[in-house]
């Protein structure tokens, strides 16, 4: 393919086409649901239309005698049998949990719960029977406010006497990482200032374009599950846990897997479904959800009440925050569910030298789809709530939003830094990224034009927007998920095997969907053993190929798992020393390896690593003691997490007629320390920039009184289009990390993290001369239009009180949207 | 995403197409361009007997010249509408107007006769055709009936096109030399209108001649803001006078309330968009 | 049961369908064409876009026998001899897909965008995809390899947008 003259001096940082584009861009793909098995049966599920409910009976006879049906099973058929799902994080010691069966038994507890299964010859006949399975239900008032359910005047599960699923809490002054928080509040109440703040994570959708879909082959020896997931050694560990079936007959595949984004870090009923239902008919079955079941039963993201106090100086220096937060897990508690919110508890901090801090978190059920991770999981929350404060103090003192970050960020000269959170931020500089990104955004000249407008009363307003974020990648050193009480640890897999012929597998024990593993994963085994870059063959995603591994999410493949593939390479090296040293006749202290060569110190005399193979494959003639292969693993459990940064402006068009805000402009420079892949890593921060965005003015799940998903479409539930968003600009700056030795950062979640503050801040900057200092995400043009009317009068779409204390009890609770909808049974325009 | 089984006709003419549904009876579907049509049997909103597919009449297709008026068969896409420059001459604000019907995909099978009878409020060919003061031809057993656009549209999905009857093309006197504009709102492009504006004017001597506006989604039907039209006539092209006619446009709708927008909230759209509609058809 | 005959990708077919088949469904396991995905129910994602005779449409809104007598394009008709068609081969060049889940679909009416319009501006390409949706590249590069394909079309002279289908 690529010209020898083409070869970049070094692959790593080489901006790579990628390998996973060939069978993609021409369809010849392997998703979940184009697998077809001989005696294939479908599964259609039947949902419960009720948020809360009992149930009362189910009449399977109609379905049963529907044509090509198999089976319908229900949750009384199945209830011995399929165990519960698991939540894998529990964050307290007394955290509560409802028990979650696959199918439902006599209670459900939010609209989509499936409550039955057919197994049918073809997907239409098993949905035809579907419509024709009869239950019956007791309605039971269903609680959907998460406000309300701090209450526990109503339940979302009766059994369990409250909706608290657990508290948690991290306060500075007990960690030992800085003084009590209540008393710099108190002293700042007293002459400083307070920034009293409440802010609304709206509930999320991830929305990944590949529908899930689950297949799976009881006929043989080993149980086979193909699906798409981004899990699937977690697949196979919790089909074992929760079905009894050992783990040694279970192989779990992820094929090519269409985008995940933390909605397919699940193990999910229709998995288990899927094996209960081929064990019961001895047949392979598959399962692919339409996208209305998928956008109400796949897991939710965010969905949290934020209380932020903020204490400072007069002049801005930050002198504590307190953080009190309510957060939504839905009806159940998902793998990892519990733990979501507390991944925010180290980032509210930010890049911030702030001497006080407490986190304190409260879990709450409530009769709707359960949350778990979405892109960024708990950091874009924590992020988005100290970059909106931040503004505000910026407003309160009266100086640059930019200004007073720098008083109060970490310079680049004091890393490593331990912050207020207990977190050592390896390296950083955020002096450079904000300087470089003011010039490309042209700060100043948009400051002028602001003005202008604001002088002349344009129609059109101009904000703009800082988000000077940092995150926490590369999940994670096990002993910290260990004291987090996470049931499984954050190490990572690679191997690397040599093969006879010159070419190189690596398995990775990551699990990609989407982001372009297979080209770095070469790159770097290109750099690190001297072969091509085609030479190199990337395998992941079966159990059977990669037996060890703990997947992808949280930004953690590149940072954990690729340092695992480093190593792994480095033991190769190691390893064929001793063979190269027999082949050349020397010793073993002599023979140094670079450029894929392996050379005697001092000589010319060297033999190719190609060469190395061979002979070990051969092994005519090994030296006693050497063993006749070079294959290496390693796995590797980071030493620490990684800190990528950056600094993001944006520039917020508000019609100010109709409330409706449209995008001038946006300038990221991200750090996110050496980079593998250029390539990529604009596309990682593209997508996640309008992930990001979305969440800021497009996407919101929204549930009507009665607990149905109103935005259970994608007529509905508000994606953006290319027409809705702009072209970016985009550059880094270069910190490399001290924990990897690849000097990366992780870049997954960057843009996801950064943007929505930056969207929102910028938003609030046009209007706040109106005296409007919020708008409640998604910022749509109603709510927009709504806050200008009211503007200087009662603020009441704001999600904030104003910058009064408003701490006590029952404060006033934020009505939630109309839920009705027009058009939205009405699928697309004619 | 599978639709319940149904039996599928596919006459070539209309005279069979009207003997087909005659003989299917109540639970018969007629299939336009089937893009609306075919999302409502995927989910099982509905389940006909028979549907009778439209898409085989060609007798049904075509946009054509008759003297004063330009007549659009039911049958003819929206991609057929936008390459007609007879419908941009002489009726541009329907070709604005399907220029934002969904996406180039959707306006590639769906038919301007097939929107009229699915008659969803929020759809975009209705104002205009209300604002152009087109006739609708509807063919049944008994005939051809024509109908005012004024008369056409009943109620929340429901139109003068009775069962049995099929909408066969639409007529519509040419608005030549009229200034036009449709001003479609959204959150993101491929939504429907939260509320739009079709205006067509007629603008001499730097005043407004005539004017014809019609709404979208302000009620369960299209809508005519036939105060603002009166309001306008004689006004100057300019932002005052214009604002100032425009202020009444929302003026006796009763528009939804839904995640888009409350009622209050479209109504204020409706006259903003309406004034800038009327000046951009206006030239101004 | 109906009767149809239509080509895919240059071969004809006769098959015996229900009326209620869905193109996408007839083509992915009827004809096992699975480079053609399904991404909704509503219409909205686009993921499923083919030509039907030379014209993108989504073939989960149109039913099997509504393509008899038909000729249909999808992504797997696209290279000719080995040869990557231009749109895919921008595709690849400009990081244009991740997942790509999308990129079927989205590869389809890039190709309508510029047989409509072989010079396209970013918006009217922005525009031209309004049906499409892609949750991993915020759409800047797709836009990108829109525009490079667009540019190759007229500075090679050659027809960067003809399908297999053809006719317009």
């Amino acid at each position: 393919m690529t010209a020898v003259e083409d070869r970049p001096k070094t692959e790593i940082g080489a901006a790579r086409k990628r390998k996973e584009d060939q069978r993609l861009i021409t369809g010849r793909t392997k998703w979940t649901d184009n697998i077809q098995l001989p005696g294939m049966r479908h599964l259609a599920m039947v949902r419960s239309p009720f948020a809360h409910a009992t149930i009362t009976g189910i009449d399977t006879s109609a379905a049963k005698s529907s044509p090509g049906v198999l089976a319908v099973l229900t949750g009384e058929d199945v209830k011995d049998i399929q165990g519960g799902m698991a939540n894998a994080w529990p964050i307290t010691e007394d955290q509560k949990a409802p028990v979650h069966p696959a199918i439902a038994v006599d209670h459900v507890a939010f609209a989509g719960e499936i409550v039955a299964v057919v197994v049918a010859r073809s997907a239409a006949a098993a949905r035809d029977a579907a419509e024709l399975v009869d239950v019956d239900y007791d309605e039971l008032p269903p609680v959907l406010d998460l406000k309300e359910a701090a209450k526990d005047a109503v339940l979302a599960h009766p059994s369990l006497g409250t909706n608290k699923s657990a508290f948690w809490q991290f306060d500075s002054a007990g960690a030992g990482t800085g003084g009590p928080v209540d008393e710099a509040i108190e002293k700042a109440r007293a002459d400083g200032i307070v920034i009293e703040r409440e802010y609304r994570q709206q509930r999320l959708i991830p929305a990944f374009m590949e529908p899930r879909s689950v297949v799976c082959d009881p006929t043989g020896e080993q149980l086979t599950i193909w699906t798409a997931t981004q899990v699937p050694h977690f697949v196979r560990i919790f089909t074992a846990l929760v079905l009894g079936i050992p783990e040694s007959k279970i192989r779990v595949i992820a094929p090519d897997v269409g985008g995940g984004f933390g909605g397919k870090l699940q193990h999910t009923p229709e998995e288990v479904i899927a094996v209960l239902a081929a064990r019961h008919t001895g047949k392979p079955v598959k399962y692919t959800e339409t996208r209305s079941e998928s956008l109400l039963s796949g897991h939710h993201g965010r969905d949290q009440w934020q209380k932020l106090t903020l204490a400072a100086t007069k002049d801005g220096t930050v002198t504590g925050l307190k953080v009190d937060l309510l957060a939504d897990m839905g009806a159940y508690l998902g793998l990892v569910t519990s733990g979501i919110p507390v991944l925010g508890a180290f980032m509210f901090n930010a890049i911030y030298k702030f001497p006080a801090y407490q986190f304190n978190c409260t879990n709450l059920f409530t009769n709707k789809t359960w949350t778990d991770a979405y892109r960024g999981a708990g950091r874009p929350e924590a992020t988005y709530a100290i970059e909106r404060l931040m503004d505000e103090l910026a407003a309160e003192v009266g100086v640059d939003p930019l200004e007073i970050r720098e008083k109060n960020w970490i310079k680049h000269e004091e890393f490593p830094f331990t912050t207020v959170a207990g977190m050592t931020y390896d390296s950083g500089n955020y002096e450079a990224a904000t300087a470089r990104a003011r010039e490309l955004f042209d700060y100043d000249g948009l400051r002028r034009e602001q003005q202008e407008r604001r002088d002349r009363k344009d129609p059109v307003q101009l904000g703009l927007g800082v988000s000077t974020f940092t995150e926490m990648c590369g999940l994670a050193p096990s002993r910290v998920l260990g004291a987090l009480r996470y049931a499984a640890g954050g190490w990572e897999h690679a191997t690397v095997r040599m093969l006879p012929t010159g070419k190189v597998e690596v398995v990775t024990g990551t699990s990609p969907h989407g982001q372009g593993h297979e080209t770095v994963w070469s790159q770097i085994i290109a750099d690190k053993l001297g072969v091509p870059f085609e030479d190199v063959e990337v395998l992941h995603g079966d159990t059977q190929i990669a037996n060890r591994g703990l997947d992808t999410y949280g930004s953690r493949s590149l940072v954990v798992g690729g340092q695992a593939l480093v190593m792994a390479a480095d033991r190769v090296i190691e390893k064929a020393k001793p063979h190269a040293a027999h082949l050349l006749e020397a010793s073993v202290d002599d023979i140094e390896f670079s450029g894929g060569q392996f050379k005697v110190k001092g000589t010319d005399k060297g033999k190719a690593m190609a060469e190395v193979v061979w002979a070990a494959f051969s092994s005519h003639d090994l030296p006693e003691g050497l063993e006749p292969t070079l294959d290496a693993d390693a796995t590797y459990d980071p030493v620490d997490f990684s800190f990528p940064h950056g600094t993001h402006l944006c520039a917020m068009e508000v019609d100010t007629e109709t409330g409706q805000v449209s995008m001038r402009k946006y300038v990221c420079v991200d750090d996110i320390g050496n980079i593998m892949n250029p390539l990529i890593v604009e596309g990682q921060v593209h997508g996640g920039l309008v992930q990001g965005i979305a969440q800021a003015l497009w996407e919101e799940a929204v549930y009507d009184d009665q607990g149905t998903l109103v935005s259970g479409s994608f007529v509905d539930y508000t994606l953006p289009t290319a027409a809705d968003t702009i072209s970016f600009v985009t550059d880094n700056t270069v910190s490399p990390s001290t924990t990897n030795d690849l000097g990366a950062k992780g870049v997954g979640e960057a843009g996801c993290i950064a943007s929505t503050p930056a969207v929102v801040n910028a938003v609030v900057d046009a209007l706040r001369p109106m005296g409007i200092n919020d708008i409640q995400m998604p910022c749509t043009p109603e709510r927009v239009w709504k806050a200008i009317r009211s503007a200087g009068s009662d603020q009441a779409d704001a999600t904030t009180g104003d910058a009064q204390p408003h701490f006590d009890a029952g404060a006033p609770n934020q009505a939630p949207p109309d839920p009705s909808s027009s058009a939205s049974a009405e699928g697309a325009d004619q | 995403m599978i639709p319940a089984r149904f039996d599928y006709v596919a006459p070539t003419s209309v005279a069979d197409a009207l003997s087909a549904l005659a003989e299917a009876g109540d639970d018969a579907k007629v299939m336009a361009g089937g893009q609306s049509l075919l999302p409502i049997l995927r989910m099982r909103l509905n389940a006909p007997e028979t549907v009778v597919d439209l898409g085989r009449i060609e007798e049904l297709r075509g946009v054509r010249d008759e003297g004063d008026h330009v007549v659009i068969g039911a049958m003819t896409t929206y991609a057929d509408v936008l390459a007609s420059d007879l419908v941009r001459q002489h009726a541009g604000v329907l070709t604005d107007a399907i220029e934002e019907v969904a996406d180039p995909q959707i306006r590639h099978r769906g038919t301007v006769g097939g929107a009229l009878v699915h008659a969803d409020p929020a759809g975009d060919v209705g104002a205009p055709v209300l604002a152009l003061d087109a006739e609708l031809v509807v063919t049944g057993p008994g005939g051809e009936r024509t109908v005012p656009a004024a008369e056409f549209f009943r109620d929340l999905f429901e139109t003068a096109v009775g069962e049995g009857e099929l909408l066969t093309a639409i007529r519509i006197p040419k608005h030549t030399g009229w200034g036009s504009r449709y001003e479609k709102f959204v959150r993101v492009a491929h939504q429907w209108s939260i509320v739009a504006v079709a205006a067509t004017v007629r603008v001499e001597g730097g005043a407004i001649a005539e004017a014809r506006i019609g709404l979208t989604n302000m009620g369960s039907t299209p809508l005519r803001a036939t105060a603002v039209e009166q309001a306008l006539v004689g006004k100057a092209a300019t932002e005052d006078a214009v604002r100032e006619a425009c202020a009444a446009a929302a003026e006796g709708t009763n528009p939804p309330s839904d995640l888009n927008g409350d009622a209050d909230y479209r109504k204020h759209l409706a006259t903003v968009l309406t004034r800038r509609a009327v000046l951009a058809a206006a030239g101004a | 049961m109906t009767r149809i005959n239509v080509t895919v990708d240059g071969v004809g077919y006769e098959d015996e369908v229900e009326p209620r088949t869905l193109l996408v469904h007839y083509l992915r396991e009827t004809l096992g064409k699975t480079g053609t995905v399904v991404g909704c129910d509503t219409s909205n994602c686009g993921a499923c876009t083919v030509h039907l005779d030379g014209r993108s449409v989504k073939s989960c809104n149109v039913l099997a026998v509504q393509a008899d007598g038909h000729e249909v394009t999808t992504i797997e008709g696209l290279a000719q001899d080995g040869e990557l068609h231009p749109m895919q081969r921008a595709f690849h060049d400009c990081h244009a897909l991740q997942c790509g889940y999308c990129t079927p679909g989205m590869i389809m009416q890039a190709i309508d965008v510029l047989n409509d319009n072989p010079h396209p501006s970013e918006e009217q390409i922005r525009v031209g995809l309004e049906g499409n949706l892609c949750r991993c590249t915020g759409y800047h590069n797709i836009v990108k390899a829109v525009q490079q394909a667009a540019d190759e079309g007229s500075t090679a002279g050659a027809s960067a947008g003809a399908t297999a289908g053809g006719a317009q």
